[in-house]
């Protein structure tokens, strides 16, 4: 069964590029648009990555890594931050807060499926 | 680095997506910037502006558009430091936002429309943005190169260390996968330490027990294997060194080679399943925030559906009329009654579609806070500016070309609608302006006001004016009223007009036009001293319009519904000729100007006098009423307007056409040009047509 991802960002551009991308490598893509809507996804079933842009509205990335990882069915889900190349800073917080990784903005689709096969292997 | 990799079709369909969400984003941005005010820390506003231009930056980069990329990277860092309260929002930095957000839009024009911005274009703002971060703890950082590639070929291998820390387990990342990952790497040889796991009793789930060294033969530089780990360097003890210096450190116990198997891994990977007996307490707050979700539609494609209804409609009127003509016979009524709901679901089926065309006015809105600030500071005036009704929802259409209308009136009203503050005080008044600025929903219409207190229209010096202009004729008596809708006289429009008269004028004949052209209206109401309150009524979309269907000899024409005030069967007696062949009738007292519809559009077959017709009585956008002569009424409908500029040419005097019942087109009539076009050369001759003009001077006097 092909594993399920979750995407989460406030940018349709952005959902569209990195579930276009997975897709097209086989994975099922689910999008949320921000943290909140994330959780609900997430309260509807298991997900083997999630990948979450950190600026949204009603829940930052940020604060959404730490609430999934505060779920003990959620614990282990690997999640990777999607940050933009100056976000050192964006990288650490996301780290505190449990995340696995993180895939810098923007990013070439080959790039992206080589971080995930690091956290997610089809 | 970016999204060049994707297919070509992808790219556009992105890029698409993109320019869509930069303009929603870049409207939202000039709310929520035109909403900050100095020495506040709006941070829920400046987080939502940063999002905006953070989003904007990150799509930009995806299609290397660098220049936006490179000028919105400055403008989010001044906005981080602003909403981390590192730098302070002043008199200084609020208009260089301001102006920031003009860059940014212009720039996302420039990059949409495929071209390269200039170099220089908006580096005075961004140069403005950076020296404001001085103050704060430096500069904005500078957007990173990209990374040099590879360095030159590094040795033949490495050997690799790698052991992790529990930590790594608790973000979910995988000794498992890395490892497979630096096996794509080159050839891999791996020995796994277990001495330090546990009995089975004493093993904790989430602790690391295990280490890895590996030999890993490679051309790869160093930094291909660092990135490998790059995620949990924090998180383990990691050696790589070169094989070469390998050889002499030697590893203290060889351990055991193991494959790598699911096995030596699992350990720590099961995590715990049990769900929490009771919810999460903001479980439910967030399912409740998700409710209320939409959709994005391309407008294409809602177009294509209001045509379709629209169709829909025109044939369930044709059915009707088919059956009403035809003897129903036996079951008939039932038939009839099916038909009388079928108008029903119809009709509500046409209102939902449009429904989904409607936006609220507060895009247009939004933009106005500013617009009254800037105009205002320009004139040293201090003016407030009060909106209500943001959320009327009004056709997209619509909205689209209310825009420049309503900045216009505006800025005519900061700028000489209110008056200084020396003559405020002068006069007793709040030295401050205030314009309200509102919208209703009334029946079909929506109603926008725009309201100021400030000095109003000086009818004495407009009346002057407009007689010097010859507008008016010396010898005229205009009402109140009618001095007030001078203002909306093409000769008012110039710039030096206005300041002379008492302010009013600029280009309002425009913006009445502008109003005409989308079916609506502008009202003038003026207190000297007070202040002034122009209304606009537009109808809520263009995509229907209620009518009347009258007979002119074989034809039919619509007439809007809206500018009909009544229709009368004239006695003989009530009809005067003047002279130029003009005719009036006196209805109650007052005298209208007569226009037959069979002479302005050369129909044969018609009734040729008025008392054996109808006139309907219809009243124009500046409130003057004119006799529209026709055979008869048929009937009142609501029609799908079709255009007729989308095939021909705009025909004088017709606004559009639609489809009846009976299949047959029937045109629309455009009431503001009937005056125009009767007043030129006739297709039907009619005697002594010459000097319109005085006509208008001799109505205006018997008026």
């Amino acid at each position: 069964m092909a594993k399920r991802i979750l995407t989460v960002d406030d940018s349709k551009t952005m959902r569209d590029m990195v579930s276009y991308t997975l897709k097209g490598a086989g994975f099922e893509v689910v999008e949320a648009e921000d943290g909140v809507r994330a959780l609900t996804v997430l309260q509807s079933g298991k997900v083997d990555l999630i990948i979450t842009d950190i600026n949204m509205p009603n829940m930052d990335g940020v604060t959404l890594v730490k609430r999934v990882r505060s779920q003990p069915s959620h614990a282990a889900t690997p999640i990777l931050i999607l940050t933009t190349e100056s976000g050192e800073d964006k990288k650490a917080a996301g780290k505190a807060a449990g995340a696995t990784g993180w895939i810098v903005k923007p990013f070439a689709p080959d790039k992206l499926l080589q971080v995930v096969n690091k956290v997610c292997p089809a | 680095m970016s999204g060049s990799n994707f297919g070509s079709d992808e790219l556009a369909q992105f890029r698409k997506t993109f320019f869509e969400e930069c303009a929603e984003l870049l409207v939202d941005l000039e709310e929520r910037l035109g909403a900050l005010h100095p020495y506040t820390q709006d941070v829920e506003g400046l987080n939502a502006i940063f999002r905006a231009v953070h989003s904007i930056k990150a799509g930009a980069g995806a299609f290397n558009y660098t220049g936006l990329v490179r000028f919105a990277h400055t403008f989010e860092a001044l906005l981080d430091r602003l909403r981390d309260g590192k730098a302070e929002l002043d008199e200084r930095t609020l208009p260089c936002l301001i102006s920031a957000g003009d860059v940014l839009a212009a720039l996302v024009d420039t990059v949409r429309e495929g071209k390269t911005a200039d170099e220089a274009f908006g580096a005075d703002v961004r140069d403005e943005l950076e020296s404001l971060m001085d103050g704060a703890s430096g500069g904005a950082s500078p957007v990173p190169a990209a990374k040099a590639d590879a360095a030159p070929t590094g040795p033949q291998g490495y050997r690799i260390v790698f052991r992790p820390d529990s930590e790594l387990f608790r973000h979910a990342n995988e000794p498992l996968y890395l490892i497979r990952e630096l096996k794509t790497l080159g050839t891999l040889e791996i020995a796994c330490d277990t001495s330090r796991l546990p009995d089975l009793a004493g093993l904790k789930t989430d602790e690391a027990y295990l280490s890895w060294t590996m030999t890993l033969r490679t051309d790869k530089p160093r930094a291909a294997i660092a990135e490998v780990f790059e995620f949990v360097e924090d998180e383990c003890e990691l050696i790589i060194e070169p094989l070469a210096d390998a050889v002499e450190a030697t590893p203290e116990a060889v351990p055991q080679a193991v494959t790598i198997a699911p096995a030596a891994v699992a350990v720590p990977v099961a995590a715990p399943t049990v769900e929490r007996a009771a919810p999460h307490p903001e479980g439910k707050a967030e399912q409740k925030a998700s409710v209320a979700s939409s959709i994005r539609v391309e407008l294409a494609r809602v177009d294509r559906l209001v045509n379709m209804v629209g169709e829909l409609v025109i044939t369930q009127a044709m059915l009707a009329q088919q059956f009403n003509e035809n003897d129903v016979g036996q079951g008939g009524h039932k038939t009839l009654q099916g038909f009388e709901d079928l108008a029903v679901l119809t009709r509500e089926l046409q209102e939902c579609v449009m429904a989904i065309r409607m936006q609220p006015v507060k895009s247009i809105f939004a933009r106005m806070p500013r617009l009254v600030r800037e105009v205002s500071a320009k004139l040293g005036k201090t003016v407030h500016l009060e909106m209500s009704g943001e959320q009327t929802e009004v056709d997209k259409t619509v909205i689209e070309e209310l825009a420049d209308p309503l900045t216009h009136m505006i800025r005519n009203a900061v700028d000489h609608g209110i008056e200084s503050t020396e003559e405020r005080i002068a006069a007793g008044k709040s030295p401050d302006g205030t314009i309200h600025l509102s919208a209703q929903h009334v029946g079909s219409n929506i109603l926008i006001h725009v309201e100021d207190d400030g000095a109003g229209i000086d009818r004495e010096r407009l009346l002057r004016k407009a007689i010097e202009r010859g507008i008016v004729s010396a010898n005229a008596k205009p009402t109140g009223e009618e001095i007030d809708e001078l203002i909306f006289s093409p000769g008012f429009s110039t710039a030096a007009a206005v300041t002379d008269v008492s302010g009013r004028g600029v280009g309002m004949d425009v913006v009445r036009r502008n109003i005409i052209n989308l079916g609506g209206r502008v009202q003038v109401q003026s207190t000297l001293g007070k202040g002034t309150r122009f209304t606009l009524v537009i109808p809520l979309t263009l995509a229907v319009l209620d009518g009347m269907i009258v007979a002119v000899g074989e034809e039919k024409y619509i007439l809007p519904l809206t500018s009909i005030v009544e229709s009368i069967r004239p006695e003989r007696g009530q009809i005067r000729a003047l002279t130029g062949g003009y005719e009036v009738a006196s209805i109650r007292g007052e005298f209208v100007r007569l226009v037959h519809l069979a002479r302005v559009f050369g129909v044969p077959q018609a009734v040729g006098e008025p008392w054996n017709g109808l006139v309907v009585l219809v009243e124009q956008a500046n409130g003057t009423k004119i006799g529209v002569v026709v055979d008869e009424l048929i009937g009142q409908q609501q029609v799908v307007i079709k255009s007729l500029q989308d095939n021909f040419d705009p025909v004088a005097g017709i606004s559009g056409a639609t489809i009846l019942g009976n299949g047959r087109v029937a045109l629309i009539v455009d009431i503001e040009q009937l005056t125009r076009l009767a007043d030129r050369p006739h297709p039907t001759p009619l005697p002594n047509t010459d000097a319109p003009s005085s006509l208008t001077d001799e109505l205006a006097n018997v008026a």
